[in-house]
């Protein structure tokens, strides 16, 4: 009886703080009151309402999580070699990471972004650099595989990159360091007046999504650090924050802060464009690798391109101005509507906002305040629109939502600091931890964001989860950014070092993912589409081996007549056309990765047999209940024996 | 006389063994393991005595999205021809026409099943799997071998099957 009373007291209570629950919800204050937990709580078997596309930074790969409950479903492979599907180690894909310096297995890949119609999100293709050897990828949305990667001549540490024209014309790729264009051997410390950075406007086909470098801006020897651009009104223009006007070559901490104000080059990139297409340009002997990979073929191939079309922008007057900006600016980011210009100085803690309108008025006006290596510096107050005194320290970038506010981030004081477009009033700010770097509302730089969350990505981790040694993988918060203040509801580690990332809505992308490739339309060829096209052809000392699998086996599964010596290329079709059934291929001793071989897909792995025996082969990827007795041997002889070549299956 | 029996065969496993340096060929040992055929508990019908490979269901249109399929008397060449294509890139890996291999040959099977079961097979073949008593016994009759999904349209089920009513 009396315990009874106890469980109607409890219940009772419960009741009646679950009340007040719901009342408290308005203010959405606190963690209890608003159950952050349920807003970012995706049931088992639910979708999340969003793809988030994180940069892995010195990964070299995207990684794709849902929004908001940050599950992790895919690594996608662009500039590093991944063991995991055989990308960068089958020969198919060998040549996507090909380059001018020869096999480059990795990359520092940061700032990713998707293609816009109209300035909105159009989910086709996902573009991000390689920031060390200067390279931009697209990777297909349909297949979430990467398709194509350019090499950028005259570039180095390709930092304010890959951002996108709002209707895809154009991905645009300015260089961090300047360096001798084009490069020859001189004494580093005559960098001033002799180095040059590059702009890079790399053309992209409506249909295929095919990459063209169209042309290259040779700009003075400053550091281009983040780009982006115009939008709406400012369509045709781009906009890149630069540092490192001092020009220093040495112990840049200090050398490239001296100038209280460096700029943002504002260029007119429809202006250019008409100018090389009208024959305006210079040509520049050069090497740059361009790689493609055939999704029918299911294979890359590599040609190294010899020349580039250069662009002085003192030859088209008009195209490219100065616009002084506060304090080495770090992002540099535009509103939805287009109009304002934020430059955030990372050494000061107020945010800079340019006006398009008025700069426009500025140049029409020819209110120049000198110029530098001939291009006409603006004067800082006659371009700016207002400034947010915000209290926070290091400001980095900003994303908009779509209710005319601006989200920025501060690295030095760790917080999203929200603010007002026009009014530049601080309307919240949240902790984040720590040392918070980009952040990404989907949508959040295009002219239609989707305003219901941001994700703050940080540079340091520290206490947040439970330890695991020196190394830990970077911390994310999302933020729930739907209510007038911003609420954390939930905190989740990340690969590599995402810079910055992209999301759009589930929707845009998931009913057209690709889940199968069509064993019909393989043209590989090294295919075979019928278990009896199977084959083990002999040339030389190369064997090509034409293997079918099905679950559970391979086709064929015995061979003889190899020998110490020969070059065993395993080509592999994966005869599943069923969703999510691939079929992995792994030798003993191979000199390289196992394949995952996708249902329709073939793939090539080569073996270099290096001692005499029989030696077995398996599948890595549990495919069915016989899935162990998925195997096969290779009979390997002396370089010198007759054993007849034999393959078999089933005999 | 279990425990005997394993102990022999140990010895002679080691016996094996340490013949193994040897150049004359082995032939390996061989135990005396006759297949059982399953019998659970639940099941009554007499029906599971029989393999279910040489079963005749004639009756049982399985399930699936075939409800009835009437043939017409005469066979269409141009589908046995666009069926015997499709089997040979999609069921040839695991089905042979002469032999049994990873799954049944489809030899005589218009003899033993229905035209809606084997269009049904081919095309929902883990539905068929989970509700079909005929399917469920040839999975574990071949080996737990799961038959693939390929992904064929009902009009390429149907060209498959014309195919199989020249096979007799």
């Amino acid at each position: 009886m009396k315990k009874y009373n106890f469980i109607l007291t409890i219940l009772a209570a419960t009741a009646l703080i679950s009340s007040c629950g719901n009342q408290g919800n308005n203010n959405s204050t606190g963690a209890l009151a608003s159950s952050a937990a349920e807003k970012a709580y995706v049931a088992p078997g639910e979708h999340d309402e969003f793809y988030a596309f994180m940069s892995g930074g010195y990964s070299g790969n995207i990684t794709v999580y849902g929004l908001p409950s940050g599950r992790l479903f895919k690594e996608i492979p662009v500039f590093s070699q991944f063991p995991t599907s055989g990308y960068g180690y089958s020969e198919e894909t060998k040549p996507m990471l090909n380059t001018s310096f020869g096999f480059v297995p990795w990359d520092d890949a940061h700032h990713p972004d998707i293609s816009q119609t109209n300035g909105e999100l159009d989910g086709r293709w996902i573009f991000i650099n390689g920031n060390n050897t200067p390279r931009i990828a697209r990777v297909s949305l349909s297949t979430f595989e990467t398709e194509e990667i350019i090499e950028l001549p005259n570039s180095a540490g390709n930092h304010s990159s890959s951002f996108i024209t709002e209707n895809t014309e154009y991905v645009v790729a300015g260089t961090r360091f300047s360096v001798p264009i084009p490069q020859r051997d001189m004494p580093i410390n005559e960098y001033k007046g002799n180095f040059k950075g590059s702009l890079s406007f790399i053309s992209i086909a409506p249909e295929t999504g095919r990459l063209n470098l169209d042309f290259q801006m040779i700009m003075p020897g400053f550091n281009y650090d983040l780009s982006h651009p115009g939008r709406g009104k400012s369509h045709g223009w781009f906009f890149f924050t630069t540092y490192n006007t001092e020009e220093a070559n040495t112990l840049q901490e200090v050398n490239a802060s001296q100038n209280d104000k460096d700029f943002i080059a504002a260029v007119n990139w429809k202006m250019v464009a008409d100018y090389v297409k009208n024959g305006g340009g210079t040509k520049m002997a050069t090497e740059y690798a361009h790689n493609v990979y055939d999704e029918h073929t299911h294979t890359a191939t590599s040609t190294m391109k010899k020349e580039v079309i250069t662009v002085d922008p003192t030859e088209v007057p008009g195209a490219v101005f100065f616009l002084p900006t506060p304090k080495s600016p770090h992002g540099c980011d535009v509103d939805p509507s287009g109009q304002y210009i934020i430059g955030n100085g990372k050494l000061s803690a107020d945010l800079t906002i340019h006006s398009f309108d008025k700069m426009i008025a500025a140049i029409e006006g020819e209110k120049f305040d000198g110029e530098a290596y001939g291009i006409p510096i603006l004067r800082f107050e006659d371009v700016l629109a207002g400034t947010v005194k915000s209290g926070g320290l290091g400001p980095l970038h900003t994303e908009f939502d779509d209710k005319g506010n601006a989200y920025t981030t501060f690295f030095i004081s760790s917080e999203v600091v929200k603010w007002k477009l026009g009014t530049w009033e601080v309307l919240d700010r949240q902790p984040t931890f720590y040392s918070v770097g980009h952040l990404m509302i989907p949508g959040g730089n295009s002219r239609k964001p989707f305003g219901k969350y941001v994700v703050a990505m940080n540079k340091i981790t520290k206490d947040r989860y439970l330890p695991t040694g020196p190394e830990m993988e970077h911390s994310a918060q999302i933020y729930d950014i739907s209510g007038d203040k911003m609420e954390l509801i939930y905190d989740f580690p990340t690969h590599g070092e995402p810079h910055y990332a992209a999301g759009c809505p589930a929707d845009l992308l998931a009913p057209k993912s690709k889940k199968i490739y069509r064993l019909d339309d393989n043209k590989h060829p090294y295919a075979v589409t019928s278990p009896d096209q199977a084959k083990v052809v002999r040339e030389g000392n190369e064997v090509h081996v034409y293997m079918s699998t099905i679950r559970s086996h391979f086709t064929p599964d015995n061979i003889e007549g190899i020998k110490v010596g020969d070059k065993v290329y395993f080509h592999i079709t994966n005869h599943e056309q069923d969703f999510d059934v691939p079929h992995g291929f792994a030798m003993i001793g191979q000199n390289t990765s196992e394949l995952l071989i996708m249902p329709g897909q073939t793939k090539t792995s080569v073996w270099e047999p290096k001692k005499v025996g029989v030696w077995p082969f398996y599948c890595t990827d549990f495919c069915s209940a016989l899935h162990q007795e998925m195997q096969g041997y290779v009979r390997v002889s002396p370089a010198d024996s007759n054993v007849p070549l034999t393959y078999s299956l089933g005999e | 006389m279990n425990t005997k029996t394993f102990s022999i065969g140990l010895v002679f496993s080691l016996l094996l063994f340490a013949c193994g340096g040897k150049e004359e060929k082995k032939e390996g040992f061989s135990v005396d393991r006759k297949k059982t055929t399953e019998k659970t508990v639940e099941s009554t019908e007499p029906a599971s005595e029989v393999p279910a490979s040489q079963r005749i269901t004639l009756d049982n249109k399985g399930v699936g999205p075939i409800k009835d399929l009437p043939l017409d008397p005469n066979i269409d060449q141009a589908m046995v021809d666009r069926g015997a294509a499709l089997f040979k890139t999609n069921c040839n890996a695991c089905h042979k026409v002469d032999k049994r291999f990873i799954g049944p040959s489809p030899k005589g099977i218009m003899e033993r099943r229905s035209p809606e079961w084997i269009m049904n097979m081919i095309l929902d073949p883990q539905l068929m799997v989970e509700e079909d008593r005929c399917a469920k016994d040839l999975l574990v009759e071949f080996n737990g071998a799961a038959m693939a999904n390929q992904n064929m349209t009902e009009d390429q089920a149907r060209d498959i099957l014309e195919f199989f009513r020249t096979l007799n």
